[in-house]
């Protein structure tokens, strides 16, 4: 069954446990920095927004690549970076309307969430269950989606 | 039904495959006119550093893939078109019939009207082919001179100085990437380029190129003369459609004007791509862009009304591009150039190489330029597609611009300002 990142900001605290993990599960390091989840805070509000890829259907970065290197995961569904296939161009990066596809300076590649090939770690570190994951079915992916559609519309409106 | 389309770049392949999804049946023939398997012009400034071999470039990694997906992989090139028989003549004098015709031609690098062009030491930065003169042209130390510092130009100087050449680049904007980058922006990359050791001159001009002894002279405006081993000439492109001569399909600028349906001026004839005159998401024109993702957008829509016409209506490209000059990344997105009586962000740091612009139409994001950003700038783009109404936190990209994100999230997400 497919599952999905279900984000429910109005929980997170913003305490940064998902940032870190994802650093640490991905990176080897514990810094928010190399994070591919990103609270963002909201000071005057007093809100925070846990936010990363989507994995949405229209796939903006797997068709923008000129190089083949994204590929969907079929089991995961996450739209995966294959390290050794990107050439660095960041052409994803412009046309992922999220926001959610980085350039790596370092490394000259890109990165993007990949649902930690199926056990994200941002979901098992949150204390709050502002992230789960869940079945794909459930509310929070349809959400989710709503955003990409939103966009969408708006295009051919 | 049968399907032929001209041009092995990503638009053709695309629209090949989108074909194929849609129709399992359909006879699908793509003629590209070089002699590898279909590949990636953006992928050449990484096979110049050295960090692909040339199958890092090609768009397709399976060697089966074309063959498995019943497509058909023609070397040719297309000479005319007839659209009253449906029929192309090839280069080899064959002719080939088609039901429907994608032109996915793309673009041709343009030979500026410069005396010595010609020069066999003048090679254009295009195809894998030109790939291979420039890496084998160079020896550590060696003069080059690139002319023209656009999109293509930039994109290669890394691998031109880690090469080792001792560059001189010539553009004839008063900055670098004039079409894509505001002064601020080009300047300050101009700025990086020199410290970098680039011999860069704007506002100049490549007046002529002569032969000298064991290599050329390049005569540049105000005087000026360097000598150079190679010389690259990256000073545009045009659109790849002299074979249309004499098939009446209407051309403007020499590219194909297409309608919302991917369709030219002649029933059958489709175009998409570098080749193709579409539809500008944000001004509503028509205009060439020239770009990877419009090429692959195009493609798409083609194929789906090549199928069956009227299933999709083209609503227009957002114009985007993302330059990497020798490690200083720049993007550009929509009508970056501002609009009369819209309001326009800045926020610079000249000594750190960073810059962010926004323009706003209203309280509506509509383009951006941006230097030195590498975390979440596809979101300009979400913003830009989107033609979010973000009322108050305009006035806050308007203080901080680099609350993009934010900005998109509030609008996304019903958090108010």
């Amino acid at each position: 069954m497919l599952r999905s990142l279900n984000i429910d900001p109005e929980k997170c605290t913003g305490c940064l446990q998902c940032e870190m993990a994802c650093s640490y599960e991905n990176e080897g390091v514990f810094n928010p920095a190399k994070s591919r989840i990103k609270v963002f805070t909201f000071h005057d509000e007093g809100r925070f927004v846990p936010y990363t890829c989507t994995q949405c259907d229209e796939a903006w970065c797997l068709h923008a690549c000129p190089v083949e290197a994204i590929k969907m995961n079929r089991e995961t569904g996450a739209m995966e970076v294959s390290d050794s296939v990107c050439v660095g161009c960041k052409v994803c990066t412009i046309a992922c309307p999220f926001g959610t596809v980085n350039y790596n300076q370092d490394t000259g590649k890109v990165v993007k969430c990949d649902l930690c090939g199926g056990d994200p770690k941002c979901a098992t570190a949150c204390p709050t269950d502002a992230i789960t994951y869940v079945d794909a079915n459930a509310t929070g992916l349809d959400k989710m989606r709503a955003w990409a559609a939103k966009t969408d519309n708006a295009a051919s409106a | 039904m049968k399907h032929v389309i001209v041009g092995a770049g990503p638009a053709g392949v695309v629209a090949a495959e989108t074909i194929r999804k849609l129709d399992p049946s359909a006879e699908v023939t793509i003629i590209g006119n070089e002699p590898e398997p279909p590949y990636s012009r953006m992928a050449i400034p990484y096979l110049l550093i050295d960090n692909i071999e040339e199958e890092g470039t090609y768009l397709r990694k399976e060697e089966t893939h074309f063959s498995d997906s019943a497509i058909n992989v023609v070397v040719d090139t297309v000479v005319s078109v007839d659209p009253g028989a449906h029929s192309l003549a090839l280069g080899s004098g064959k002719n080939m019939e088609y039901d429907k015709l994608l032109i996915a031609s793309g673009s041709t690098p343009i030979s500026p009207p410069i005396p010595g062009i010609d020069n066999p030491r003048v090679t254009s930065c295009w195809t894998l082919d030109d790939a291979r003169k420039i890496t084998s042209g160079i020896k550590p130390g060696a003069p080059v001179v690139l002319i023209g510092a656009g999109f293509i130009g930039c994109i290669i100087l890394e691998a031109l100085v880690s090469a080792g050449a001792n560059l001189t680049v010539v553009e004839m904007g008063n900055r670098m990437v004039p079409r894509m980058l505001d002064e601020t922006c080009g300047t300050l990359l101009e700025k990086w380029c020199k410290e970098k050791g680039v011999n860069v001159m704007t506002s100049s001009q490549v007046e002529a190129i002569e032969d000298a002894s064991d290599n050329v002279r390049v005569k540049i405006s105000g005087n000026r003369e360097v000598e150079a081993e190679l010389v690259i000439s990256a000073a545009g492109v045009r659109a790849n459609a002299g074979f249309l001569e004499g098939s009446g399909v209407e051309m403007s600028n020499g590219a194909v004007v297409i309608d919302e349906y991917m369709c030219s001026s002649v029933a059958d004839i489709y175009a998409a791509g570098d080749v193709a005159c579409g539809r500008d998401f944000s001004t509503g024109e028509y205009s060439v862009q020239a770009i990877q993702p419009t090429a692959v957008d195009h493609g798409r829509a083609a194929a789906s009304n090549m199928v069956d016409h009227g299933a999709v209506r083209h609503q227009g490209s957002v114009l985007m591009n993302v330059l990497d000059t020798m490690g200083l990344i720049s993007a550009s997105y929509g009508q970056w150039e501002g609009i009369k009586g819209g309001d326009t962000a800045t926020l610079v740091d000249k000594d750190n190489f960073r810059y962010l612009q926004l323009q706003f139409d209203g309280d509506r994001l509509i383009g951006a330029n941006t230097l030195g950003m590498t975390q979440h700038i596809g979101v300009l783009r979400g913003l830009v597609q989107g033609r979010f109404h973000l009322g108050n936190w305009k006035n806050r990209l308007m203080d901080n611009p680099l609350l993009v994100m934010e900005a998109y999230l509030a609008a996304t997400q019903g958090i108010q300002a």
